[in-house]
Parts: C-alpha cells; sequence; structure tokens
C-alpha cells in the first residue's frame, strides 16, 4: 500500500545555511521526495551589466571582482581579455605567465571552498571546511603579496596586469607548491573513500553529457559528465599553450564525480605552476596601449581613457566554475554600449530541476553544493 | 558525627548521606522525613552534576572541535574561555521568548519541558556508586526504555507546534528514526537482562565486577548496535538528521529561541550523558574498575568512563559527514536489526549451555568471549558483503586524465584508488 501525502512546498532560501547566499529553491515535496524544483534567483542583483555601461573600460575591472568573489582573479582576465581583443592589445610574455600563476593559484583557492562547503552539505560539520579554508589563506597572502588585497583583488589590466610581484613572492609560491601535494593527499585520504561521502553522492544529480551540453554546462560540472571540454586547452590563453598539464575528466556524471574532478583539477594546478614557476622569463608586466585608444578628452573623471574602436568581441577563459565570458561592444565611447557577462554559475544552475527532481531533499542540497555557485555570479 | 573532613568519606559519598540520615533518626524525626530527604538529597545531587557537567562540556566539546578544526574555540570569556557556556546561558536567559503567530501555543511552550524532564530522570536508575543510586528499581532496564522513548513525543510536539516545515520534516524524521531505533536498543538491552538475569542496573554491574569481565568483551554486537542507537537518539553526527543543519536549519527547534531552546540543547546534552551512562553501566562495569574502586572513589570511576564514552561522540561529531535518511533506516533495518537479532539467539544459547553443561565460570566465560568476538567481525563482515557494501556503483574512484580535447569519456572505467 502506498500512502499518498499532499504535496507540500518548503522553500529553501533566500535565507538558508546551505544555499550559498541568497539563492531560493523552492521545492515540492511529497514527504521527503522532490516532486518539483522550482529557482528562484535574482535577491543579489546587483544590475553590474548596466551599471559597466556607465563607467569607463578601466573603472570596470573592479565589478569583475564582485561578480564571482571567490575568483576574482580569473574575472579580472575574462574582463580584460575581451577588451584586449576589442583594441588588439598583445600584453607583454612575463604579464601572460604572471596571468596563468595567479589564475592557476585562484583555481586551487576556489577549488579548496568548493570541495570544502561539499563536504559542508554532506554534513561533515565544518571540519573539511575549516581544512580546506587553511590552504586557502595561504594562497590568499600570496595574493596580498602581489596586489595588497585578498578577495577582490583587481589585479589584471588592460594590456598586463597592475604590478609586477615583489622578489619575495616566487619563493613563497614555491614553498606553497611544495607543500601543497601533502596537503592534496590529506584531503585525498580523508574524502575520496570515505564510505559515507560515497554513500552519500554516488550516483546523485546524474548529467549525461548529453543532457550537459543541451544544457551548455562547462567546467566541472562538463567534465565530470566525461566531456572533455576545457578552455585552457581548446582556446588557450596567458601562457597556458607552453604548460603540460591535463584535463581531468569523470565517467558517471554524479555528485561525486564532480568532487573528484575538482581534486584532480588542484593537483593539474599545481602541476602546471610548477612549471611556471620554473619557465617565467623577465621583462615588462604591461604593454604600451595604443596611442589610438588613449586619448585624453574632456571629462574631468577620466581624462586619460581607453577608446576601443567600434566593434565587438567576446573574451573567454577557464575559470573554477566553467567557462567565464565577457562579451562587449564598443560604440568608439570610454563606456561599453553593451557589457554582458556569460557567467558559468548562472548557467551550470539550470540544469538543477533535471537533478534533483525525484531526489530527497537531502540529496537536492548536496546537488546544490557540488554545482558550486556563487550567487554574486549567478545574479550578477 | 558526619566527618567529611576525611577523604575516605569521599569514596563512597552513600556512606555520607547513610549517617545523615541516621543522625536525623536519631533526632526523633518521624519514619518519612528521612525517606524525603534522601529523595531531596539525591535530586538535588543529580540536577546540581548534570548542570554543571553540561556547562563543562559544552566548553569541552567546543575547544576540542576547536583543536580537531584546526581553530582555537572560545578562549575570550574567563580564563581560557571557561565561562563562555555560562555567558552563553545568561544570554538565552534574557533573550525575549518568541512564539510564532500560527504555533499551537500550549504545546509549543509544553515541548521543552516534556523533552528536558525524560532525560533527566533516567539517572534516577543509574548507580554512580556504591550504594549511590536515587532508585534502585528492580525494572531498572526497562525503566530506561520507558523513560528513553518519551523525548520522541516531545519532539514531534515541538515539530508539530512550530508550524514550520523544517520543524515539521525534521519531526517526522526524528519519529522515523527513533521508532527503528528503539527496537534495536531493547533487543541489545534484552541480550545483556538475559545473560546477567536481573533488569536491576545495580546487579548488572555487580556481576561483571564479581566475574571480573565487563560485558562489552561477552557482547560486542550488543555494544555496537548501543552505541549507534545511542548515536541516533541524541541526534549527533553522522546521524543528526532531525536537526540537518546543511538541509532543514535546525529541523524540530527551528522555531525555538531563548531558554526554550536552552532546554532543548541541554536535554540534547543530556541524552548523550544517559546514553553514555547506561553504556558504562551495562557494557563497561560501572563504577567498578577491577579493585580500582578500592582506592579511588566509585563514582570518580564512573564519571571518568562516562565523560570517556561521551568523547566518542563528540569525536564522531568533529569528523563525520551525515547519512541520509533512507540510509539510516535501512542501516537499521537491514544491518543492525538482524545483527542483534543473532545477538540475542546466540546469548540465550550460551546463557542455556552455561546452566545445563554445569561450566565453571573460568572455563565458560572465556569461551563465550572468544566466540562471540568471532562471531562479532564474522557476522558484521560477512552482511556487508552479503547486502552489497562494495557494489560496484559505490565504489570510490579518482578521475580519468586526459590531454585529447572534445573526447567523452562516459562511462567509462575510472582508475580506482
Amino acid at each position: 500500500m502506498t500512502v499518498r501525502a499532499e504535496p507540500f512546498v518548503v522553500n529553501l532560501g533566500p535565507q538558508h545555511p546551505s544555499t550559498h547566499g541568497v539563492f531560493r529553491l523552492r521545492l515540492t515535496l511529497d514527504g521527503e521526495r522532490i516532486i518539483d524544483a522550482d529557482m528562484v534567483m535574482g535577491y543579489l542583483h546587483r544590475s553590474m551589466e548596466k551599471l559597466a555601461e556607465e563607467r569607463t573600460y578601466t573603472q570596470n575591472i573592479p565589478f569583475t571582482d564582485r561578480t564571482d568573489y571567490l575568483a576574482a582573479m580569473t574575472g579580472n582576465l575574462a574582463y580584460v581579455i575581451a577588451v584586449e581583443q576589442l583594441c588588439g592589445i598583445e600584453p607583454p610574455e612575463r604579464a601572460q605567465w604572471l596571468r596563468t600563476i595567479m589564475c592557476e593559484l585562484q583555481r586551487i583557492a576556489s577549488h579548496c571552498m568548493a570541495v570544502g562547503i561539499f563536504a559542508n552539505d554532506c554534513g561533515a560539520w565544518q571540519t573539511p571546511v575549516m581544512h580546506m579554508l587553511r590552504d586557502r589563506e595561504k594562497v590568499l597572502d600570496l595574493f596580498e603579496m602581489a596586489c595588497g588585497a585578498r578577495l577582490t583583488l583587481n589585479y589584471m589590466r588592460i594590456g598586463g596586469v597592475s604590478r609586477d610581484v615583489p622578489p619575495e613572492f616566487m619563493p613563497a609560491a614555491r614553498k606553497l607548491i611544495k607543500e601543497l601535494p601533502k596537503k592534496l593527499n590529506e584531503y585525498e585520504d580523508l574524502l575520496l573513500e570515505n564510505e559515507i561521502i560515497v554513500e552519500r553522492s554516488r550516483g546523485i544529480g546524474v548529467l549525461t553529457p548529453e543532457q550537459a551540453m543541451a544544457n551548455s554546462v562547462s567546467g566541472p560540472m562538463l567534465r565530470a559528465s566525461g566531456v572533455a571540454w576545457d578552455i585552457r586547452k581548446a582556446d588557450p590563453y596567458a601562457a597556458y599553450d607552453k604548460v603540460d598539464f591535463d584535463i581531468a575528466v569523470g565517467v558517471h556524471g554524479d555528485v561525486y564525480d564532480r568532487f573528484v574532478v575538482r581534486l584532480a583539477e588542484m593537483r593539474q594546478s599545481v602541476k602546471i605552476l610548477e612549471q611556471t614557476l620554473d619557465l617565467i622569463p623577465d621583462g615588462p608586466v604591461h604593454a604600451q596601449l595604443p596611442t589610438a585608444t588613449v586619448q585624453p578628452i574632456d571629462q574631468p573623471v577620466a581624462p586619460l581613457a581607453i577608446r576601443p574602436p567600434v566593434g565587438e568581441a567576446y573574451g573567454r577563459i577557464e575559470s573554477p566554475r566553467g567557462e567565464l565570458g565577457f562579451y562587449l561592444v564598443s560604440d568608439g565611447s570610454p563606456a561599453p554600449f553593451r557589457f554582458h557577462i556569460r557567467s558559468p554559475s548562472y548557467i551550470n544552475l539550470t540544469p538543477l530541476k533535471l537533478m534533483s527532481v525525484g531526489g530527497t531533499v537531502a540529496d537536492a542540497i548536496v546537488i546544490l553544493g557540488s554545482v558550486d555557485i556563487i550567487v554574486g555570479e549567478v545574479d550578477r | 558525627m558526619i566527618r567529611l573532613a576525611e577523604w575516605y568519606d569521599f569514596r563512597d559519598l552513600g556512606n555520607t548521606v547513610g549517617s545523615l540520615l541516621d543522625q536525623i533518626r536519631d533526632w526523633g524525626a518521624p519514619d518519612w522525613v528521612p525517606y524525603v530527604v534522601s529523595g531531596l538529597i539525591g535530586v538535588v545531587a543529580i540536577l546540581l552534576w548534570t548542570v554543571l557537567s553540561v556547562l563543562a562540556f559544552i566548553w569541552i566539546e567546543r575547544r576540542v572541535v576547536g583543536l580537531m578544526q584546526n581553530r582555537i574555540g572560545p578562549n575570550r570569556v574567563g580564563p581560557n574561555g571557561l565561562l563562555q557556556p555560562v555567558a552563553d546561558a545568561l544570554k538565552l536567559l534574557f533573550k525575549e521568548p518568541i512564539t510564532t503567530r500560527e504555533a499551537d501555543r500550549i504545546l509549543f511552550w509544553l515541548a521543552p519541558i516534556v523533552v528536558f524532564v525524560p532525560t533527566i530522570v533516567v539517572f534516577a536508575v543509574i548507580p554512580f556508586g556504591e550504594r549511590m543510586v536515587l532508585a534502585d528499581l528492580n525494572v531498572g532496564v526497562l525503566f530506561l526504555i520507558a523513560v528513553g522513548s518519551l523525548n520522541t513525543i516531545a519532539i514531534f510536539m515541538a515539530g508539530w507546534s512550530s508550524n514550520n516545515k523544517y520543524a515539521l520534516i525534521g519531526a517526522m524524521r526524528t519519529i522515523a528514526m527513533l521508532i527503528s531505533y528503539e527496537l534495536i536498543q531493547v533487543l541489545v538491552l534484552l541480550a545483556a537482562v538475559l545473560f546477567v538475569g536481573s533488569m536491576r542496573l545495580g546487579d548488572i554491574v555487580a556481576w561483571q565486577a564479581g566475574y571480573g569481565v565487563w560485558l562489552l568483551f561477552l557482547q560486542p554486537l550488543g555494544l555496537l548496535g548501543y552505541i549507534v542507537s545511542g548515536a541516533v537518539e541524541m541526534n549527533r553526527s553522522p546521524t543528526d538528521i532531525a536537526e540537518a543543519e546543511s538541509e532543514i536549519v535546525a529541523g524540530y527547534h527551528t522555531e525555538y529561541g531563548g531558554i526554550k531552546f536552552g532546554f532543548f540543547y541541554q536535554a540534547e546534552y543530556l541524552a548523550g550523558f544517559a546514553i553514555a551512562a547506561v553504556i558504562v553501566t551495562l557494557y563497561m562495569g560501572g563504577w567498578t574498575l577491577w579493585g580500582v574502586e578500592d582506592w579511588v572513589p566509585g563514582w570518580l570511576i564512573f564519571l571518568a568512563k562516562l565523560y570517556g564514552v561521551f568523547f566518542i561522540y563528540i569525536w564522531s561529531r568533529g569528523t563525520l559527514p551525515r547519512l541520509r535518511i533512507d540510509q539510516l533506516m535501512a542501516f537499521a533495518w537491514k544491518f543492525l536489526l538482524p545483527l542483534s537479532l543473532v545477538n540475542v539467539i546466540i546469548i540465550g544459547g550460551e546463557k542455556l549451555l552455561w546452566q545445563e553443561a554445569e561450566l565453571s565460570s573460568g572455563e565458560a566465560l572465556p569461551l563465550f568471549a572468544v566466540v562471540n568476538w568471532a562471531v562479532a567481525v564474522v557476522l558484521i563482515v560477512g552482511w556487508a558483503w552479503v547486502l552489497g557494501h562494495q557494489r560496484p556503483e559505490r565504489v570510490a574512484h579518482r578521475a580519468v586524465l586526459t590531454q585529447e580535447v572534445g573526447a567523452i569519456h562516459f562511462g567509462e572505467p575510472a582508475p580506482t584508488v
């Protein structure tokens, strides 16, 4: 005999310990089973795309810190790459390598958070996330050394980076990447074979490669579904075509695979960092901007503004969450005519209903944790 | 005269109380006066001990879990943060009691009391030392089971009356969980009672002291069942499903604040102490320690063991993720229940063998210990294997590493860990 209960609507969020910010998930439940899931977004909408149309190209860089605030470096980079495409600027060699170093450090920091919070969502009360925060802090120390900030970094500039790293940066980075593999071994020992983690995450929230591609999913989520797609390899930017690394791919497309792929990517980041620290050349870190694009204008706020030629550009990179793209349209004025962010968090979140219907409430939380959303980037 | 000053009186607080009661009788008071006074002394002592222990353990737990989590823990209020629990309790006392608008007011107010009382009443039958038991019931184990199941009602009252969906989900989960695990608890206690031949907790301790062997050496399956069902009953990770923070905020006490929440919080700790006390009494020889109790006060031994067992639960909270409700229920019905049934049958058979074959205790008990531990290991491993612990779709693996962009590796075999 089956007992049918009336459907039961539960709002997970906008104020809830596990929605990673102010995201609201409207679940229709039959007992503990989810029969419908609605996503309600926009609680953190700050209209960044519109605000950016009022500011000069350089003034827009801090906005990109504040979309994906756990990966500010990659946000910066995607934007400046788009502007460089628009203006046809080629950054100097050392700047390209510095960008690679910063992005990989950022990937490690961001994945530390993602894996730790995922374990927290599985119910491991704070312990994994606290241990991973410890290592994230060390990366943030390096960022502080390089640019003075820890979270909203504002380091990349159009045509290079804001300044060269101080002399003590390289030894500190070497020390960090020397000890990181030990920490990664520790996490894998503790979490990878943990019976409860495996039991909670295997076979949950499965996305087949077809579903993942149809939903335009990218990043570790797409790779967990078995598709070896990584913009660092497919469309290399910065200095990624000069380093050797592997794409980590899952085989089941479930929550466990997303977690495994992130752990493996941290190892690959360490591998890239080892190479970059040896190969980085000396030289300037900022390109001379073409005089045609920088011209004094009669505005007290922005005496020297970049005025890209009329046209459009799309700069994309592999952020820790997936394909982060900036689509810019220039009308020749100092401010972009259109500023659009293709944010991986938002697009990776769209198949949430597909993944969570049929599971339980506990599964929905774990699935949401495995997507690794940043609400600042979902709502912008 | 009562000689509190001499240290050996502390070995046995029961004696001190006894001489106090004699004193009252000497004064010519009617018979009911010492009877009431002895009860009051016990109640006050237990209340005092529980409150102090809970305060101490809030601090200990936060510091210990802090160490496990690579942070410091509370260290601001008082030396080493020792006064933090006091500050917390004062803050809870002074908070405004809020009742949600659509709540069932009577049940909402009653639930914290109903959850608190049974957890403290359990300690009435626990022997803290020789003659240190408030109510030496001859059906002590039955009393434990009866009172222990009362807080299920309180939790459901809290969840229902809050008129909150998270609270209701938490309450439903609690009911499902506690009923399943209550069954295992009863079966496990049945085996212990069957073997010892008494339901009086004092007799069980005396039996273990008399034969010089703890029941945990004889009934490992029973101990496992009791530890797991205890963890479920006190809502601790990995079984804190009823108040799973990352899923349903705080479960059944989501809407509670102030001292009403404080009652739930304290009741949870007390339930933990009660479980630890029962484990110590039934499986670890209670207040005895192979003769050491002649030198050290029995109640100190008891408390040391109790805190040691409670530490296991703190430890598990600091390390383990949470199971899902259906997995926990499956664990109860498919794994623990058959095991505890087998445990009852084996223990019953051994008891019969012991009596019928007229073995001496020196022959029988080591034999039973070896057999039961062997059976426990074989059953746990074997039954897990039968249930498919290593099902192919549940094996840990690593990511596939590739250089080829655009290839699809879905469904391929993955490298093992």
